[in-house]
């Protein structure tokens, strides 16, 4: 049921691509700002239509809105085809909320050099909603890179701390990653014999002529160890709590939210099905380095953080650990949690990298030794940092919350004593969560804060700040209370792919 | 040959296929002339002439694509025709027409008499347009030797400088070597191939046909493997690739920028047609794959490592330029040695070629309005600010240095992926580890150059009131800022749509 005149995932990329193509030619500043409004919000809305109408839909092999468009490469098997199936809905979703977040709290921030800086996010953004689009694995791997490199840039111009070294630092670890997943793609591609990167023919072919199981093995580990350092599994993470610590806000909100998701999502779309027998090789040591490295030693390593954005950049490292636990189990419930889970961990770590960013303002300090007693003057930017902390440690009614449910009852048929180190985690999350909370705002101003307050009497969260915590905060709300408005879709997606995936591992 | 047979032999010459590149002699003469002949106010229309020469040969080119000879020997089988062929000819005219437009910026700068220049670019393009059709080894050495002149003369042109003077003997001496090493392996082919006790023995021993045959017969004779070997050494310095890369630094540095420029793009290109021609599939070598695909396998690694690995730590950056580019190199090696295997790793060579041409380029124009008096001495340094003060340089030089890294959505990204889908093709995987390994280290040292160009770094504020210590910088013109322009532009056009280039240079 397409009722638009245009193909809504294309015009998803195209317009905000386009958009930072006119303001590079020299818009003037006034309409670039109006113009980035726009362009932020469009992908929103389309995203918004896709997923209103995903059900209605007709669809091809669970794919809807398909359309496929030549790049003149045909021989060779890659065109630019585009489509969403129930593991890409909820994440284009995501891509379109946080990016509009995102976007609107860049406008805002009076930011130096402030074109540059949207054109780059307009990128990004462009980019992001191209990596959950495409069918095509080549033009995944394409729009993450166009997506990625804005970030190298926005670090070393606008980051804080460090910017230099974390940007340098980033994109090695990210290009080596990037390097690693795209020799495993183009292996996947050389050895399956379909000549094609379309991830439907290579699911179909591979269905009725799967790889040896050694080789098998040897890419689903490639893929794992490239994919690995993209989405900062241990002890490949470093780059990550560096990376944000520097990234200006609304790139940090980007990255952690979205574009980290591109290599778990590769990993549920492209190595899982593609390579089950490598999968059902690899589970077992995922999910211990999974429990024991992101989510228990970064978990302590996140307890000893003093700093706020610090602290919420290895959390982030750490809910990853999840996710990767969910993919480990196989099982459509386990893979299913941790795509929710990755869209419910999108949504609130850009929650509470905004808010760390607005606490900032007022503070003049990330330093959690240093804040206290921010809720009196600033009650309204308190309340959102009690939600997205609450969000993050996985209560009830936030969708974090199912995310972390569904892992967890898929992991204890996979593996109790796992499960008991992985629920040990959510505890260690509520501990340095919750202490951090009650240091920002709670308790007696400090004597640095007081001396801050003389100077610049904190104010509470703008009108301008609190639309982007809404929107972010309103999506985690209504998928808490009502999970099932993605959690069908995904369902639907995997219960097919993932029994014949699963059948093999059943050793 | 006596009179009589050299007349025949003319008559049966089809002069009309060797058109262009009268042409652009003709103009290299005409320059020559008019410079005698036009009173000196007027010789300003010189430049724009020899740029006006070589777009016109260009068009013809285009417009007599197909100039009915594609397919077939002529002079006597010296040389033959092929879509190949049109595309290096069409490569080398780019690459020239953008070398003339950064000469006018660099040389106007500099105080240098322009006509020689121009003279000496349009007889070296000349000499590679018939270098990628030759199919004659007297040939191939006559064309090679012909542009190695020409660029021995252009590295030192810039002769009150004493690191171009040094550059242009470095470039004479490694040369010599080098052509020796050729003219050498040339010889002993020759000598074995025209032996009459031996099986199959050609008639027309410098022939690619009749050698391929010989060698075909004969796929283990030792003096026409030590032949082969010297043959590729001798081109291995014209790509400037391991180990034969030493004098690539210091004659990068010394060289005036537009021709580091054409050393880095065309003399490389000029190169790999030589290759292509030796070792592509079904090619003169061919039946010794056993002995050239280890040479160039091995070459292509130690290139792709030593290139990135040099060029990390380097300031200056024509040199970081110049290693960058034998890294380049070790890629389109990869290429040839996958040719032998796979069809389609000859299109993948032709894409990365011209990707690099659109990169590079652009890179260097930007280079060229940065560089002051010495054009020797070019810094990360002097790039500091460059975002602020000219958006438009930073941004040519992000696509330029981005695509030459190889980082989607820019051509350079559609060329190393055509290259890696060919060696995975032809199952050179240990390679592939390699090549990704210095896509990795390349990061670093493009992203360096970025970084200098768009990161603020901070300066005492006793330096800050003195004033930049880097040379002034040239505003941008409308001819250079137009050719720039187009550059970046259509690295990203391609980059996210590489299907009419990829059709057009015959990606199978």
């Amino acid at each position: 049921m397409r009722t638009l005149p245009f193909d809504p995932l294309l015009a998803a990329i195209a317009f905000p691509l386009a958009s930072a193509l006119v303001i590079a030619s020299g818009l003037p500043k006034r309409w670039s700002v109006r113009l980035a409004y726009v362009a932020f919000a469009v992908p929103l809305l389309l995203a918004l239509h896709t997923w209103w109408h995903f059900d209605a839909s007709p669809k091809v092999a669970g794919y809807a809105f398909l359309t496929q468009y030549s790049t003149g490469l045909d021989a060779v098997g890659i065109s630019l085809k585009l489509g969403l199936n129930g593991i890409a809905m909820p994440l284009f979703l995501l891509a379109g909320l946080v990016g509009f977040a995102a976007g609107l709290y860049a406008l805002q921030s009076q930011a130096e050099r402030l074109k540059l800086y949207l054109l780059l996010l307009l990128v990004m953004q462009g980019g992001l909603m191209g990596v959950f689009a495409s069918v095509d694995v080549l033009f995944l791997y394409f729009f993450h890179e166009l997506a990625l490199i804005p970030t190298f840039i926005m670090v070393g111009v606008w980051g804080g701390r460090d910017r230099t070294y974390a940007a340098m630092k980033l994109t090695i670890y990210l290009t080596l990653g990037a390097m690693l997943s795209l020799a495993g793609l183009i292996a996947i591609y050389a050895r399956s014999g379909a000549n094609s990167f379309d991830l439907m023919a290579l699911r179909e072919h591979l269905a009725r002529f799967p790889l040896d199981q050694a080789l098998q093995g040897n890419l689903f580990g490639l893929l794992l160890v490239g994919l690995g350092v993209l989405v900062s599994l241990f002890p490949l993470h470093t780059w990550a709590p560096l990376g944000y610590g520097a990234a200006p806000s609304s790139n940090a909100m980007l990255h952690a939210g979205v574009l980290k998701k591109f290599g778990l999502y590769t990993l549920i779309q492209v190595a899982v099905p593609l390579l089950p027998a490598g999968h059902a090789a690899w589970a077992s040591p995922l999910a211990w380095l999974a429990v024991i490295g992101n989510v228990l030693i970064i978990g302590f390593v996140t307890l000893a953080q003093r700093d706020l954005k610090q602290m919420i950049g290895y959390s982030s490292v750490m809910h990853m650990g999840y996710a990767f636990l969910g993919i480990a189990t196989g099982t459509a419930v386990g893979v299913g949690g941790a795509v929710f889970l990755m869209v419910a961990h999108g949504l609130s770590v850009a929650l509470l990298f905004l808010l760390a960013t607005s606490v900032h303002h007022r503070t003049q300090t990330f330093a959690l030794d240093e804040m206290g007693g921010l809720a009196r003057p600033a009650p309204v930017l308190a309340a959102f940092l009690v939600a997205a902390t609450f969000a993050g440690i996985g209560l009830p009614g936030f969708a974090n919350f199912w995310g972390e449910l569904a892992v967890f009852v898929a992991l204890w048929q996979f593996s109790p004593a796992v499960t008991a180190v992985a629920v040990a985690g959510v505890v260690i999350s509520a501990i340095y969560g919750l202490r951090a909370l009650a240091q920002v705002c709670f308790g007696p101003a400090t004597p640095r804060m007081e001396e801050i307050a003389s100077r610049h009497p904190p104010v509470d969260l703008r009108w301008s700040e609190r639309v982007p915590a809404v929107v972010l905060l309103t999506a985690l709300l209504a998928l808490g209370f009502w999970p099932r408005a993605i959690s069908d879709p995904i369902h639907a997606a995997l219960a097919a792919p993932a029994t014949a995936a699963a059948a093999p591992s059943a050793r | 040959m006596t009179l009589e047979a050299a007349k025949l032999a003319a008559a049966n010459n089809l002069w009309g296929a060797i058109l262009p590149e009268l042409m652009l002699a003709g103009v290299a003469l005409l320059l020559l002339a008019l410079e005698i002949l036009l009173p000196r106010r007027q010789q300003h229309v010189l430049p724009d002439l020899a740029g006006a020469g070589i777009l016109g040969t260009l068009l013809g080119l285009c417009f007599n694509w197909d100039s009915g000879m594609l397919g077939s020997e002529t002079f006597g089988g010296l040389l033959y025709h092929s879509t190949s062929g049109q595309l290096l000819r069409a490569f080398f005219l780019i690459a020239a027409f953008l070398t003339c437009v950064i000469a006018r910026l660099t040389l106007a700068r500099q105080k240098m008499p322009r006509v020689e220049f121009y003279h000496l670019l349009l007889i070296c393009t000349a000499a590679m347009m018939l270098l990628a059709q030759t199919n004659h080894l007297l040939m191939l050495f006559v064309t090679l030797e012909t542009l190695t002149i020409a660029l021995y003369v252009l590295v030192s042109y810039h002769r009150t400088s004493p690191a171009s003077l040094e550059a242009g003997l470095k470039y004479v001496l490694m040369g010599a070597l080098s052509s020796g090493l050729l003219l050498f392996g040339i010889t002993l082919l020759y000598g074995v191939a025209g032996n009459p006790s031996l099986a199959g023995h050609a008639a027309r021993p410098f022939h690619y046909a009749d050698l391929a045959a010989f060698l075909t017969a004969n796929p283990n004779h030792f003096i026409a493997s030590l032949g082969i070997v010297l043959v590729l050494a001798g081109v291995a310095f014209k790509i400037g690739a391991f180990p034969f890369q030493i004098w690539v630094p210091d004659v990068y540095q010394g060289a005036p920028t537009p021709v580091t420029a054409f050393l880095a793009v065309a003399s490389k290109a000029a190169g790999f047609a030589v290759l292509l021609g030796l070792c592509g599939p079904g090619a003169v070598f061919s039946s010794y794959a056993w002995l050239t695909t280890p040479v160039l396998t091995a070459m292509a690694a130690a290139s792709l490592l030593f290139g990135n690995l040099a060029a990390l730590t380097q300031h200056k950056v024509k040199r970081l330029l110049g290693l960058s580019g034998v890294s380049h190199a070790g890629f389109l090696l990869l290429g040839v040695v996958a040719a032998g295997a796979t069809p389609m790793a000859i299109g993948a060579i032709y894409f990365y070629l011209f990707a690099y041409l659109l990169a590079a380029f652009a890179v260097f124009g930007v280079m060229a309005h940065l560089a002051g008096p010495d054009d020797a001495d070019q810094e990360l340094d002097h790039y500091a600010g460059l975002a602020k003060e000219s958006p438009f340089l930073a941004g040519v030089l992000t696509v330029g240095l981005g695509s030459l890294a190889g980082i989607p959505p820019l051509a350079g990204f559609m060329g190393k992926l055509f290259i890696f889908l060919a060696a995975f093709q032809a199952g050179a995987r240990a390679m592939l580890a390699v090549a990704i390994v210095g896509v990795v280290v390349s990061i670093y040292y493009y992203f360096g150059w970025i970084r200098a160009a768009y990161f603020e770094t901070w300066t005492p504020p006793a330096d800050a009131a003195a004033g930049p210590t880097r040379p002034a910088r040239t505003p941008v013109g409308l001819l250079a800022g137009v050719t720039l322009g187009a550059l970046a532009l259509a690295s990203l056009v391609i980059g996210f749509y590489p299907g009419p280039l990829g059709h057009w240079l015959a990606m199978r």
